[in-house]
């Protein structure tokens, strides 16, 4: 029950620091990208203000264990793949045509904007597909 | 807009505070694609419950504040349905493929010096900004 408070609790933090930064308005994101546009430098803040909390929270987690058991996840290993590649850049792409990434898409699912939930119904069929086109990458070979 | 940089670094605080209580209770890493994915795809069966209360935080919150407020704040996003759908298509795949997003690993990779976290990151924001290069000042479309 903890556990789920708890995650209950961070959600919430985190949809309302979305709200509160600017990040939920799709304008302000593609504002940070277009750096031969009309530049707005609001995201570095915000990605600056919440990289603080956590290097000093994964600072404190040397040594310790999480407060309600189990073990804190491993650093990954330094591999960068095709897929970190390939699917952080179509991940851009689209997050430079709408301006919406998971978070804020969520966020905002309550502003009551049809086009808002077109985006994340689409999100969420992508994200339905992936093990399918995981598959099928994997199965090309390696350099093509 | 003039002091959007003081809600940027206070809303980032907060967004930084969520991971770290997330990571230090949970002993979990705050990445929305993940929360999400592992829901859609199954994934996260193991800790379903974990997922849905994140995740119903992450929309109640702000749906209790729009309705405290007596209105969402002020937001802009293209109305070009075509456009709405291939950007969610490549976003849902797109972060999945790469295991994380600006969450993942923009916030809690980048903060734990992962290679991973900030290798995604360099490449997405240089995508970002190529794509809203190409459809905003070559095609008009966003």
């Amino acid at each position: 029950m903890k556990r789920l408070l708890l995650a209950a609790a961070s959600g919430g933090l985190f949809g309302l620091g979305l709200m509160v930064s600017g990040m939920t308005n799709p304008a302000k994101v593609q504002g940070w990208l277009d750096f031969l546009g009309d530049w707005d430098p609001t995201l570095a803040f915000v990605l600056g203000g919440a990289i603080l909390p956590m290097f000093l929270a994964w600072r404190y987690a040397e040594g310790r264990r999480p407060a309600l058991g189990g073990s804190f996840p491993a650093k990954p290993d330094p591999v960068i793949d095709r897929n970190l590649v390939l699917g952080s850049a179509m991940f851009g792409v689209g997050w430079g045509l709408a301006g919406l990434c998971p978070g804020p898409a969520m966020a905002s699912i309550g502003y009551g904007n049809p086009h808002v939930w077109l985006f994340v119904a689409s999100m969420i069929a992508g994200m339905a597909v992936t093990p399918w086109t995981r598959r099928k990458l994997d199965a090309l070979p390696a350099k093509g | 807009m003039y002091m959007d940089w003081v809600y940027g670094l206070v809303g980032g605080l907060m967004i930084g505070g969520a991971a770290a209580l997330f990571l230090l209770g949970n002993g979990r890493i705050m990445g929305a694609s993940g929360l999400i994915g592992g829901v859609v795809d199954g994934s996260g069966r193991g800790n379903l419950g974990e997922r849905l209360a994140f995740l119903g935080g992450l929309v109640g919150a702000p749906l209790i504040a729009v309705l405290l407020r007596g209105g969402p704040p002020e937001t802009e996003l293209t109305g070009n349905a075509a456009a709405l759908v291939a950007a969610g298509l490549l976003v849902g795949i797109g972060t999945r493929l790469a295991n994380g997003c600006t969450s993942g690993h923009g916030v809690c990779g980048i903060s734990r010096l992962s290679l991973r976290g900030i290798v995604a990151t360099a490449v997405y924001l240089a995508a970002g900004a190529v794509s809203l290069y190409v459809f905003r000042h070559m095609l008009g479309a966003v």
